[in-house]
């Protein structure tokens, strides 16, 4: 039990960082909408959606842990 | 008091308690760090939904399209005046200024630094954007101090008889 608390930690800490990045993103995305600059649109969109999908990949692991 | 003399603690120095409220501490810990991943996956979603919006957004802005659209009779607003107006589309205000007897400049109101509304001031004839301190020519649209790096858009204006009549907008300094 006490391994996969752990594991769960690390994935925890992980998601966290990529929240942080993703927070960045958004707002810097916006930024530039917001100035005219449309063109940051898709990248931003397309990098934000790989963080999700390693968010969800994290969420998938830990309900593997959870399963045992 | 020796922890062994204590009479709440078993053999196996658990206290007695645990017995009577089986509270499984690990499990609990397990199971709130599940829920916090899940919490945290689902934000990921949200700011991901955030950045969908602006870019569809931003293709919406694209594709726009900009009609003939009548704005003011010629003579309605005094030298120095200004008429405020929507255009391409009712959600996007515009300023329209009289800058001489026949002159007359519009632009949009939306400061391209972070989009608050601009307003026309008449004693140091300039466009102020209130949030930043940005300035713009109201000559050109040019920058003329404040963050903004680009100038305003301007709105293209036709004569028609007696009226002034929207064309189209933009991104290049006027003139």
């Amino acid at each position: 039990m006490l391994r996969r608390v752990t594991a769960l930690d690390g994935a925890v800490a992980l998601l966290i960082l990529l929240l942080m990045v993703q927070v960045w993103l958004l707002s810097a995305t916006l930024d530039a909408y917001l100035s005219g600059y449309g063109d940051a649109a898709l990248p931003g969109a397309i990098c934000s959606g790989l963080i999700f999908v390693a968010s969800a990949g994290l969420y998938w692991f830990a309900r593997r842990i959870a399963a045992g | 008091m020796a922890r062994s003399s204590d009479p709440l603690l078993t053999k196996a120095d658990e206290p007695l308690w645990r017995d009577e409220f089986s509270v499984f501490q690990e499990r609990e810990r397990f199971v709130n760090r599940r829920q916090l991943i899940k919490f945290l996956t689902l934000t990921s979603l949200g700011m991901f939904a955030g950045n969908m919006w602006i870019l569809i957004r931003s293709w919406l802005r694209r594709s726009q399209t900009y009609p003939r659209q009548k704005i003011a009779q010629a003579g309605e607003i005094p030298v120095g005046g200004v008429k405020l107006f929507q255009y391409p589309n009712s959600k996007d205000q515009c300023l329209l200024i009289r800058t001489g007897e026949e002159d007359y400049v519009a632009y949009s109101q939306k400061c391209t630094h972070l989009s608050c509304a601009v307003y026309f001031s008449r004693e140091e004839n300039q466009l102020i954007c209130p949030c930043h301190n940005g300035r713009f020519s109201v000559r050109d649209g040019a920058v003329i101090q404040g963050p903004p790096t680009r100038a305003l858009p301007h709105v293209l204006l036709e004569r028609d008889g007696g009226e002034l009549v929207a064309t189209g907008m933009s991104s290049e300094l006027k003139g």
